[in-house]
């Protein structure tokens, strides 16, 4: 066996004359397409089948306008509104909502989060509660709130707020907790006093955690929001795509979750901008 | 005149019964250059952490200047085994760090900075961010970081064991031209040994189990690169042999002899 192997190997170290050469350079290497080509064909493909199926009238308007109609009623209550508000005033009160959601999330679940992160008895204390409320679902209790907080801005905020808060906590106080500890000893035989380790180490350091945590919050908020606009709203995306389900103005329903999903879309890339710009060292130095 | 002064030092882990350092007691004075070398498990690390205030020794004393250490402190600037720089800052500010917490005004604090970083030969990279810097580079950041704050005692915990053979050489040159011209007494702990001789004015030997210090030598070989001998030569020069050889002739008996020991009592290797 092995004196056969080694007669072969010897054999194929030289080249057979009648075996086509390739010389190295002419080997060439297939570039892959970049990832946005595959997307915009998935969705053009996407596109095209709903122009088609209603085009061809294989399902009723009623159920699925075409992507022209929807465009149509799009530009049409952009201008002259749906259910006595314009898509603007519409887009603005959601806006309102989860952008006052997320600032009063931002200025408390990020404080806490840092102190639960450093400091043992407020992680004792407030993890478990945290913990407990985290994984129910926001319409769980959206009941209770409109119970305690009524029917008005104060319930629909909250539910926000509620949604944002745990994931902003959570991942602050990792983020807190995960910081290099020479960093910390570095920074003390500099002499920085606990305030200063706090504010110019702790907080820098944990930064890309409490910015994937709001990226993560500003999600769940926003798809909460659609529920916290069933509460006997009047204005708001939510408000808007419901109502026009209990008509059947399909149209509507159709243009009204495409802008949410387009504004969800552009919150996401603005914190990825936003993560780029303010933590460049984010794995590129620990 | 700065003074260092252990007295009887030692340290314990909780849970261990032996202890990691036993009796430590050297003083470290004005333009001396301290090194403590030994084998891993000596306590090489401890010591620095010690000296550096971020742990507490189980017994003896440590005094920086007739006080106490009782924790971390300007007085006493660490350089570390990696790099910690904070890479939210570019270098300028890295080495401004410990001024800014000082509360030294900007204008005054950058300009002490351009000097630090002109004495590790880094001028020019002031607005560099830290991840595009080489090791060797990194290090010397964080040895003008170190000093930034006009520190009473320099200590370097295993500095240039990152880095490559050729960079560590230049490394050991530029600490000892800035020891030279800062006349800050430096504390520093390594486990090369050709690294500890050169360095040292006064070198310390430790060995393991328990952490203990098995000899001393008053060396001259930095000063002598600080006169103007060459490092190379002085690295070839015989008595610069032979003390590499005495040292590493020192650290092997005392490992033989502390396995003939193990040996004797093998109940107590069964246990560990």
């Amino acid at each position: 066996m092995t004196d056969t192997r080694h007669i072969r190997s010897e054999n194929n170290l030289h080249i057979d004359s009648s075996e086509p050469v390739v010389p190295v350079s002419v080997i060439k290497v297939k570039k892959p397409l970049p990832l946005s080509v595959w997307g915009f064909i998935s969705i053009g493909t996407l596109l095209l089948l709903w122009w088609g199926v209603t085009y061809l009238g294989f399902i009723d308007p009623l159920f699925l306008p075409s992507p022209w109609a929807v465009l149509k009623k799009f530009g049409q209550v952009a201008v002259s509104g749906y259910l006595d508000a314009t898509l603007w005033q519409h887009l603005w009160a959601s806006l309102q909502r989860i952008g006052i959601g997320l600032i009063a999330a931002l200025l408390t679940a990020i404080p806490l989060g840092i102190a639960i992160g450093r400091y043992r008895v407020v992680q004792g204390l407030f993890d478990p509660l945290i913990e407990f409320y985290r994984p129910i679902p926001p319409l769980a209790y959206l009941p209770l709130i409109v119970i305690w907080c009524g029917i008005g801005e104060l319930s629909k905020i909250l539910l926000i707020y509620l949604a944002i808060f745990a994931p902003i906590v959570i991942a602050t106080a990792n983020g807190v907790r995960s910081v290099d500890p020479a960093k910390i000893r570095a920074a003390q035989s500099l002499g920085a006093t606990t305030h200063q380790l706090t504010r110019y180490v702790i907080i820098p350091a944990a930064l890309p955690d409490i910015l994937t945590g709001i990226r993560i919050g500003l999600g769940v908020g926003w798809s909460t929001l659609v529920a916290a606009e069933l509460i006997a709203a009047t204005r708001g995306l939510g408000f808007m795509v419901q109502s026009a389900a209990q008509f059947l103005v399909t149209d509507v329903v159709i243009m009204g979750i495409l802008v949410i999903a387009i504004v969800a879309c552009i919150m996401e890339m603005g914190l990825r901008y936003i993560q780029r710009k303010w933590v460049p060292w984010h794995g590129r130095y620990n | 005149m700065t003074q260092l002064i252990l007295e009887h030092v030692a340290a314990r882990y909780p849970e261990s019964p032996q202890p990691v350092l036993q009796d430590i007691s050297f003083n470290l004075g004005s333009g001396e250059f301290c090194v403590a070398v030994g084998p891993s498990g000596s306590g090489k690390t401890t010591l620095l952490n010690l000296i550096a205030g971020f742990t507490m020794p189980s017994g003896g004393t440590i005094h920086l200047d007739d006080k106490p250490v009782t924790g971390p402190s300007a007085e006493r600037g660490v350089v570390f085994q990696d790099d910690v720089l904070l890479p939210w800052q570019n270098v300028l500010e890295n080495v401004a760090f410990g001024l800014k917490l000082a509360g030294v005004p900007r204008r005054q604090r950058d300009a002490r900075a351009q000097e630090l970083l002109s004495l590790v030969d880094l001028a020019g990279f002031e607005h560099r961010h830290v991840w595009q810097l080489s090791g060797g580079q990194k290090q010397r950041v964080g040895i003008a970081r170190a000093l930034a704050a006009k520190p009473r005692v320099l200590l370097l915990d295993e500095p240039f064991g990152a880095l490559d053979a050729f960079t560590r050489e230049q490394m050991q040159e530029l600490l000892l031209q800035v020891w030279r011209q800062t006349d800050t007494p430096v504390f520093l702990i390594t486990h090369d040994i050709e690294e500890a001789i050169f360095l040292a004015t006064e070198l310390v030997l430790l060995s393991p189990n328990p952490g203990r210090i098995i000899e001393r030598l008053t060396l001259d070989f930095s000063r002598r690169y600080a006169a103007g001998e060459s490092a190379r030569a002085l690295k070839s020069d015989r008595r610069f042999i032979e003390t590499r050889e005495h040292i590493l002739a020192r650290i092997f008996a005392a490992r033989d002899a502390e396995r003939r020991g193990n040996g004797a009592s093998s109940d107590r290797l069964t246990r560990q």
